[in-house]
């Protein structure tokens, strides 16, 4: 996983006075499973199309495995391709719609087949060689749709949002038997998602994209427990923000409380964000004398299963509320009906902090 | 401000040129050539048809000086023009002059004789003029030449020509000639009036009443399709005409003239009009219906509230087609017309009767101005349409009511009746000895090779033309469909290629044949060798039926997914395969209209190719007209009705021909 098999040189794309793709600069491992992660009209899927050459960049190098394939059609590189509609021939049989690209690279009939039958085997569908695509579930599709691009062992997969026309069940299902099947043939893969769960679930490392640029690249980990920016904390699972502002070294005031928080050399008096996740939020067997304790009272909760999610209102903060989210295990020892009041605590080493003007930029553009 | 970004980066940076591929390369070989089709059968011969009609021609006599040589040396013998009008050989105010108009210059001399040993030398004063004809070539020197009196009665003097409104002054100053356009315009209004009410309500019968045998009824509406426009109207002579089998129906009204020309086009143009109110009307949604009921509007209130707003673009569309279908038709009014003259008959009438090929021209342009605004009018009211498409609606299911669908089916028998009345007088009238003298039945008039129009050769060339019509037309068809749809990048040559594909929508027959002869009649065109050829013939039917069959090819394209082509790119596999794997076996049902549909037309097609046949490639179509014209009427209608059994039986073998397929290549269909 050491040596850069995709490297991306500041990329741009505009689409006659609309920039879609700002300065991108980027490298893919081999072997690795990268997400492209941000809302739509992020860029994400231009990106993809510029590394298949279907959307040829306006400026910036792209080269692969050492190649520098910056302007050839997508016909002379080297990937293989899935689209979220499937695009399967409908025409012909599940068999000719794997043979397809194996034809034309001096393979006889029986090499073919054999490949063919290899590769329902490796998918799980090795009877439905006959059918028709129309004659098959949405998954099994996309499945097919996947043997069919990886049939010529190309050196690089793309997913182009694979998943997202299928019902949830389904969904959860491929995503494990696409993210095993990467593994066993450790072939490089690039896959252009929206959904935060599945970039979460199946990637070795995201690509959080906004408005053209990118915010953050790391490991699913480091982009849930560390986000860069107001952005990719905002994007991925939620997150309460919390005004305040800088005290002095390690302190912020928050309305009538002062807090202890790393404030990463901020000067004083700067207005800050605070952000911090609601499982992050500490209820159970808090004392007054805590650190960071405050005492709040329950304003509503959702039931969401294993825990509930908690709005609490903080006493001379107006209606400023943060999310809390309690296990039914907890919930057992302590009562937390609306109305309830407590004391909670917001823990120093997970409160993050963020500039103002961040924040203001990021609203404006959007 | 996306400016600002890109200034802020490396100034090294270079825009990233794409490169092309072989497939690019050979895409844009395939989209050059049908390009290049659609300029050489459509845009150079309509340029060169509007040039002519700025053409004008006169004869400037200043500009020729003749001298003459009796042994006594060259003697002037004054102005060229004085001649000329002395011996009442030239009339300068007559505005007949056209660009085969010649002078005799001999002739301009009382006492020529072409044994007298006198010499004439002849010279253009001016370059530029209209030059003379000496010795089989046309002399624009201003040397003098010298002739013996012989070879001098042979120089023929050529107008001059000049650019300008001339011709369309002309025009506008002959009663006779302008008024076609009151004519064409008000027959063409009561025509389009008359179809689409008929259409609709018979529409209307179809998708939402219960009556039954709507098949028999739709298979029944679609029959004029499949004749020539010449057809109604033989049928009316034998109705109505002077010695009609019911003429005292028309209470003294004459059927030659406007009351003639309606009928025949309300026939001919009544399915044309059906289809498209046919689909406007079954794309109704059941939930308006359902609300306006809950609300308790009264079925009346419901028709004019939701049914016919709901159908208006297809009413609109329907209209203009029908139209542009009547003021472009030749075939009707030049049978049962009789001396109401309108635009397209005065086409041919100026062209084939006077040789003045200027006029016709002049006319055709006129022809192409409502044309072309029909044409772009529907346009704008089609693309609406669409949008009112898109919406997901709820499909609406008609409920049996007896009184509604009887009287529904009572309207249907009523108008079968009028089409089958028409096509079975023809049969009738074919059949007949000699109406109305004598009655009896035989074949005597299918023995067209004793007729006028070219005999039964005819029939067989008409054959030949429809196959290679529907055969070469749909292969350019589709290729030009699939560039324009799925070519990659030349995106100004697309749409150029795309503009160029709607056009023919908008060009009369009449005008398009008219067109090839003055651009593929010019011996200077090297093309030239293929004028009075079978090849033009196809060339042209191709290109008159073209906009239908790109739209449908369109369509059935348009319903590829564009990911197909990038996944076969990125399996490295080349264009054509995906061709002929996938996009021709899917568009299959497509294909298969296309070609249907040039062939039924090639077949019935008179006005594109009216100019345009020679002795070796005379029509079935164009004999009807022949034959009608040199009165022989009974023979016409034979020839009309071996038309339609043609294509009905082409009709059914396409049909049967068609399920056969789709049962071995089109399996994956159902699921």
């Amino acid at each position: 996983m050491s040596d850069s098999y995709l490297r991306v040189t500041d990329l741009v794309k505009k689409f006659g006075h609309f920039v879609a793709l700002q300065d991108i600069s980027l490298e893919v491992f081999e072997g690795e499973f990268v997400c492209f992660l941000g809302p739509s009209g992020c860029g994400k899927t231009t990106l993809l199309r510029a590394i298949a050459g279907l959307d040829i960049q306006t400026y910036g190098k792209i080269e692969q495995a050492g190649r520098d394939i910056s302007d050839l059609p997508p016909s002379e590189r080297d990937f293989g391709i899935v689209f979220q509609s499937y695009a399967l021939f409908p025409n012909l049989t599940i068999h000719k719609n794997i043979a397809y690209g194996l034809e034309n690279r001096k393979l006889n009939r029986e090499q073919i087949n054999d490949r063919v039958a290899e590769l329902l085997n490796l998918i799980g569908l090795p009877d439905q060689g006959d059918k028709f695509p129309a004659q098959l579930s949405g998954g099994q599709q996309q499945r097919i749709a996947l043997a069919r691009a990886i049939a010529t062992s190309p050196g690089l997969l793309l997913l182009d949002e694979p998943l997202s026309a299928l019902d949830a069940k389904v969904r959860a299902r491929l995503r494990h038997e696409i993210k095993e099947l990467q593994r066993t043939l450790g072939v490089t893969t690039i896959m252009v998602t929206h959904d935060q769960e599945e970039a979460l679930t199946m990637a070795d490392r995201i690509v959080v994209m906004n408005h053209g640029v990118i915010d953050q690249v790391g490991t699913p980990l480091e982009i849930y427990r560390d986000p860069a920016t107001p952005f990719v904390a905002d994007f991925i699972g939620t997150m309460n923000f919390i005004d305040a502002q800088v005290e002095g070294d390690s302190r912020v005031r928050m309305g009538p409380l002062t807090l202890t928080c790393d404030t990463k050399g901020m000067s004083k008096a700067a207005p800050v964000t605070l952000a911090l996740r609601p499982e992050d939020v500490l209820v159970q067997g808090v004392s007054e004398e805590r650190e960071n304790a405050i005492r709040v009272q329950v304003s509503e909760h959702e039931f969401l299963g294993s825990f509930i999610r908690a709005g609490l209102k903080i006493p001379g903060m107006g209606d400023q509320t943060i999310l809390a989210d309690i296990s039914i295990n907890r919930l057992r020892q302590q009562d937390v009906s609306v109305g309830t009041e407590l004391f909670v605590a917001l823990p120093a080493d997970h409160l993050r902090i963020f500039a103002k003007e961040a924040i203001q930029n990021e609203a404006s553009d959007g | 401000m996306a400016d600002a970004v890109v200034t802020a980066a490396p100034q090294t940076r270079n825009a990233v040129r794409a490169k092309s591929s072989r497939d690019d390369w050979i895409m844009r070989g395939f989209m050059a050539m049908i390009g290049l089709y659609l300029l050489i059968a459509l845009a150079f011969p309509l340029y060169a048809m509007l040039s002519k009609s700025v053409e004008t021609y006169a004869f400037d006599l200043n500009s020729f000086e003749i001298e003459v040589n009796d042994g006594s040396g060259w003697l002037s013998k004054g102005s060229v023009l004085d001649l000329a009008v002395a011996a009442g050989e030239f009339d300068p105010t007559d505005p007949s002059v056209t660009s085969g108009y010649r002078l005799t210059p001999a002739g301009f001399f009382p006492d020529f004789s072409f044994r007298a040993p006198t010499e004439y030398r002849i010279r253009n004063v001016l370059e530029g003029g209209g030059g003379y004809i000496a010795k089989g070539k046309i002399v624009t020197s201003t040397e003098w030449q010298v002739f013996s009196s012989n070879d001098f009665r042979r120089v023929l003097l050529r107008p001059a020509v000049s650019l300008g409104l001339g011709n369309f002054l002309d025009y506008f100053s002959t009663p006779a000639l302008f008024n076609s356009i009151y004519n064409s315009i008000i027959v063409s209004v009561i025509s389009m009036v008359i179809t689409v009410t008929l259409a609709f309500f018979f529409a209307y019968a179809l998708t939402r009443s219960c009556m039954p045998f709507k098949g028999g009824f739709k298979i029944i509406a679609m029959i004029p399709i499949l004749v020539p426009s010449l057809l109604p109207g033989i049928a009316l002579v034998y109705l109505f005409g002077n010695q009609g089998m019911i003429k005292e129906l028309l209470m003294g009204y004459q059927i030659y003239g406007p009351i003639g020309i309606v009928i025949s086009e309300v026939f001919y143009c009544f399915p044309h009009a059906l289809i498209i109110i046919i689909t406007a009307l079954s794309i109704a949604d059941a939930r308006l219906y359902e609300a306006a009921t809950v609300l308790r509007a009264s079925k009346l209130r419901i028709f004019f509230t939701v049914t016919i707003p709901g159908a208006r673009y297809g009413l609109i569309s329907a209209a203009f087609v029908v139209f542009t279908l009547v003021i472009t038709d030749f075939g009707a009014p030049k049978v049962i017309g009789g001396q109401f003259n309108v635009l397209a008959v005065d086409i041919y009438k100026q062209v084939v009767g006077q040789q003045n090929f200027q006029m016709g021209a002049v006319v055709s342009v006129i022809l192409l101005v409502p044309a072309i605004v029909a044409f772009f009018v529907d346009r704008a009211v089609q693309k609406r349409q669409v949008a009112l498409l898109s919406a997901r609606a709820v499909a609406y299911e008609p409920k049996p009511s007896k009184r509604f669908d009887l009287s529904m089916m009572t309207f249907c028998i009523l108008v079968s009746i009028f089409i089958l009345g028409m096509l079975g007088v023809c049969q009738y009238a074919a059949l007949i000895k000699f109406w109305p003298y004598d009655l009896s039945l035989g074949f005597t008039n299918y023995n067209f090779d004793v007729m006028d129009g070219g005999g039964w050769e005819s029939f067989y060339n008409s054959i030949e033309m429809a196959f290679y019509t529907a055969v070469f037309g749909t292969i350019v068809v589709f290729t030009g469909a699939y560039m324009v749809e799925k070519g990659r990048g030349f995106q100004g040559g697309r749409n150029v290629f795309q503009f160029l594909a709607m056009m023919p929508m908008a060009v009369p027959g009449l005008v398009l044949g008219l067109a090839y002869i003055f651009f593929f009649n010019n011996p200077d065109n090297p093309l030239n060798f293929i004028y009075g050829t079978m090849a033009i013939l196809v060339i042209c039917t191709v290109t008159h039926f073209y906009t239908v069959s790109h739209l449908t090819a369109l369509t059935a394209l348009k319903q590829m997914d564009p990911e197909f082509e990038y996944v076969s790119q990125s399996l490295n596999q080349p264009f054509y395969k995906m061709i002929f794997k996938v996009t021709v076996p899917v568009c299959l049902p497509a294909i298969l209209d296309v070609s249907i549909y040039l062939f039924v037309n090639a077949m019935t097609t008179v006005s594109a190719v009216v100019f345009l046949y020679s002795p070796e490639t005379t029509l079935a179509s164009v004999a009807v007209l022949n034959m009608d014209d040199a009165g022989d009427i009974a023979p016409a209608a034979a020839m009309g009705m071996v038309i339609f059994y043609t294509n009905a039986t082409v009709r059914i073998l396409h049909g049967l021909g068609s399920r056969f397929i789709y049962a071995r290549t089109q399996s994956w269909r159902s699921r």
